[in-house]
């Protein structure tokens, strides 16, 4: 795939890998916001190519693994319904609510389908006007444009059968409070590339200045998120607190202007409590007064939740890059992907699964060296 | 027997969709086996229509086994459930070493089917079952009501027979033997998915379902140093080497720059944000081999049409036992554990 | 947040009013929202999440930071560098 392959060349990548060794001279924790690329960072070991000094911390940028454990719950309690139609991205379908998922759901007789897009979801509703279609709308910045535009459209085409069950979440906020936070180790961030592409990066050299911490806006592929660090660390050891972007064959300053109009239009910003860190101020979207009609938490009473976490389940720490996945005594054993006790052992993109999917409590290394591939 | 311009034999005509009679045992039954089953899958042993088939005893040791299809849909890009279900099955049966001799089929259809579609299913199994060298010998048909069944399932069961001195099985590799792949991977899976409600997107990707028993022949024929041959359906070449592993209690490493993936396969599973290391494959098989003999194999292996993308992707190890490690494209290693349920579709 | 994959554009059309188009990504075909690029052209290429194209790609820009991944770290192998090897040497 163009624009997909040439970014992933595995010989270029080790060259950066060495040119990174090259200019680090002391030790640096940079935080990866997204889940995306800790997903790629595991998934390809571009943590092993790196020299000992950097520590990649992996942020809270997993929307699967922060929408609050409430909502997850309401979101089982509307799927259940009959005459529902309750519409999901794929990630979302194994995580735990307080007793259950939208699995046990789907199996237990609700009307659960994955979608690739919320307009998919629109033309269900289109298309069974006899029923209530609702779609789950989880994500950050990149997903809300998409969600908004499905609900713009479904006011357009006068659907009364359609609504979203809205829990977006917002990038900036995060950072902020994770830099505010006392257990705070993160001396510099790779953005979100694509959330990035876009809101654009204004918000961050403020930020980056404030917390004298380099912020770069940072690709998925492993040439993008090794030039992204590569870029992190020369700013680091110039002890230059900037933004600068890495991506900027998608991501330019202003970011995308019709996305973040309708954005204006259609949500506005709220509290949101994020899974397992607490409540962070306005660092959430919900829909707008205009757009109420089309808010499925106001359509179905679904009340008398009581949510319940799991004791044991330190999601929120690992969130914050306070803990590493295999330092939790749960890891492992309570708590696995067949048997995952919070959002991030679920979600592809979380720290734990990442952990646990791609081996890294055995030491690799050395099975590297016992079986060399031919 | 073509079904392409099918004119619907007269006591069938009256029925243009199953009824529940059909599955009955009367007279409606006996109508659906006549001018269906029988013309479709045209042999003596079948023709006989006992309860049961009886066929001359064979030479050597038996190899069973069974297997049922519930594919949706029911016709996909480069197939159909009855390719499956012929295939399927005679590929279990090869997978042993076996040759396969014999299947029976049975199919369990909702009231209400269309009699054409059943026509075409049976249809594109009679071609299968020829392709593959197989009798289809025995069946039977259930019908249960509108709203169950979801069109139609079938279930086949298959025969074979294992030459003396052949020891094929998931217990039996050993560290340094050689993983050979016989092709690329995800192409049925994401031939699936590619018309699957929400998912779907336009493709020339068709599955790659196939009769593998011809080519396991040839592949014995070169050396009988074969240990373990598996076809990697649902899971993947990721859990099916994962359970081997288990099963002979060895790791496996494989190099993933030298797994083949059709560039459009590699597309959709990015658009999906999916593994292809994990979507089930119906065409392939993976042999792990004796070091010394893997040459040979491969050789033979990519002599054979169903063969020809073959290329070694890994070796057994006495390290890691149990688990299946990949050196990534970066020169990175990473873990592909087992996976949890189905591989879904995701956006994050 | 993230799954965004690059596609070229290869169908403009109007459906239920809203700006829409057909997104090639390396031989597949989706249909895909193209409300937030409203000025892109056939045969660009654009970055799609969930149905949606999110931005152009400017390829120019791709093109050089391929070039520049490509030169980091060549130089010093070309001169068989080592670790201590001093910095003016470098361009």
């Amino acid at each position: 795939m163009k624009y997909v392959n040439e970014f992933r060349d595995g010989a270029i990548a080790q060259r950066m890998a060495a040119e990174i060794r090259k200019i680090v001279t002391r030790p640096w924790a940079i935080m990866e916001v997204c889940g995306g690329q800790t997903h790629s960072i595991i998934r390809n070991g571009i943590d092993q190519l790196l020299p000992e000094e950097i520590e990649l911390i992996h942020g809270p940028g997993c929307p699967v693994c922060v929408t609050p454990l409430e909502v997850i719950d309401k979101a089982l309690a509307i799927a259940a319904l009959p005459n529902v139609i309750f519409c999901s991205f794929g990630d979302m379908l194994r995580v735990p609510g307080s007793s259950k998922d939208l699995f046990r759901v789907k199996s237990e007789g609700g009307d659960v389908r994955i979608v690739y897009s919320p307009l998919d979801a629109v033309a269900l509703a289109r298309a069974n006007p006899g029923k209530e279609v609702v779609f789950f709308g989880i994500g950050f910045e990149t997903t809300a444009p998409p969600n908004a535009m499905a609900v713009s459209i479904a006011r357009k085409q006068g659907l009364t059968n359609f609504s979203m069950l809205v829990s977006h979440v917002l990038v900036p906020p995060a950072i902020e409070a994770i830099m505010n936070s006392p257990l705070n180790r993160v001396q510099a961030f790779l953005a979100a590339g694509h959330v990035c592409s876009v809101m654009g990066y204004w918000q961050y050299p403020p930020l980056a200045e404030r917390f004298h911490a380099p912020i770069v806006v940072t690709g998925f592929e492993p040439l993008d998120v090794l030039e992204g660090i590569r870029r992190a660390v020369t700013l680091l050891e110039a002890g230059e607190a900037k933004a600068d972007n890495a991506y900027e064959r998608v991501v330019s300053f202003e970011g995308n202007q019709p996305a973040q109009k309708m954005l204006e239009d259609v949500f506005e910003v709220t509290d949101r409590a994020w899974r397992g860190i607490g409540s962070i101020p306005k660092s959430g979207w919900r829909l707008s007064a205009a757009y109420r009609a089309f808010d499925a938490e106001e359509k179905f009473q679904v009340s008398g939740i009581e949510t319940k976490e799991s004791a044991l389940c330190r999601a929120g720490e690992v969130l914050q890059g306070a803990l590493k996945p295999n330092q939790c005594a749960a890891f492992g054993k309570e708590c696995t992907p067949r048997n995952p006790l919070g959002a991030t052992m679920v979600s592809s993109e979380g720290a734990c699964a990442a952990y646990y999917n791609y081996g890294r409590f055995i030491t690799l290394e050395k099975s590297a060296e016992a079986c060399p591939v031919p | 027997m073509n079904f392409e311009n099918w004119n619907c034999p007269l006591p069938l005509q009256d029925y243009p969709s199953i009824v529940i009679g059909h599955g009955g045992g009367g007279k409606l039954s006996a109508e659906l086996i006549e001018h269906l089953f029988l013309p479709a899958f045209r042999n003596t042993v079948l023709e006989n229509l006992g309860d049961s088939s009886v066929v001359a005893a064979l030479a050597g040791r038996l190899a069973f086994s069974t297997d049922s299809f519930v594919v949706k849909p029911l016709f996909f890009p480069g197939g159909s459930i009855g390719d499956l279900a012929v295939n399927g099955t005679v590929n279990d049966l090869a997978m042993s070493g076996a040759k396969p001799l014999y299947l029976s089929a049975g199919f369990i259809v909702e009231e209400g089917f269309s009699m054409s579609s059943l026509a075409r299913i049976v249809q594109r199994m009679a071609e299968a079952a020829e392709r593959a060298g197989v009798q289809v010998i025995t069946g039977d048909t259930k019908v249960v009501e509108r709203g169950h069944g979801d069109g139609c399932y079938i279930n086949t069961a298959g025969i074979g027979v294992l030459a003396d001195g052949l020891h094929i099985g998931p217990a039996l590799a050993q560290p340094g033997d050689v993983v050979i792949l016989s092709g690329s991977i995800g192409d049925h899976g994401m031939a699936i998915m590619s018309v699957r409600e929400s998912l779907e997107f336009e493709t020339t990707i068709e599955s790659d379902c196939a009769a593998l028993n011809g080519l396991v022949a040839d592949m014995l024929d070169a050396s009988p140093e074969i240990h373990v041959l598996r076809d990697p359906t649902r899971g993947g070449v990721a859990s099916s080497l994962n359970e081997i592993a288990a099963q002979s209690k060895v790791g496996i490493a494989i190099d993933e720059t030298k797994i083949p993936v059709k560039p459009e396969v590699a597309a959709a599973c990015e658009l999906l944000g999916m593994d292809p290391i994990y979507v089930a494959n119906e065409g392939k098989l993976l042999a792990i081999v004796a070091a010394h003999a893997a040459e040979a194999i491969l050789a033979r292996m990519q002599a054979h049409p169903l063969g020809s993308g073959a290329r070694v992707i890994g070796t057994v190890t006495a390290s890691h036992p149990g688990m299946l490690v990949a050196k990534t494209g970066i020169g990175g290693t990473r873990v592909i554990p087992m996976q949890i349920g189905e591989q879904l579709p995701r956006i994050c | 947040m993230c799954l965004a994959i690059p596609g070229r554009v290869s169908e403009i059309f109007e459906s239920h009013g809203a700006l829409m188009g057909k997104v090639n990504f390396g031989g597949i075909t989706k249909t895909v929202c193209l409300e937030y690029v409203p000025d892109i052209q056939v045969g660009e290429y654009t970055i799609v999440h969930v149905g949606f194209a999110l931005n152009r790609i400017d390829e120019e820009s791709a093109r050089q930071s391929l070039k520049l991944f490509q030169e980091l770290g060549v130089l010093h192998e070309e001169l068989g560098e080592d670790e201590g090897a001093p910095d003016e040497i470098r361009e």
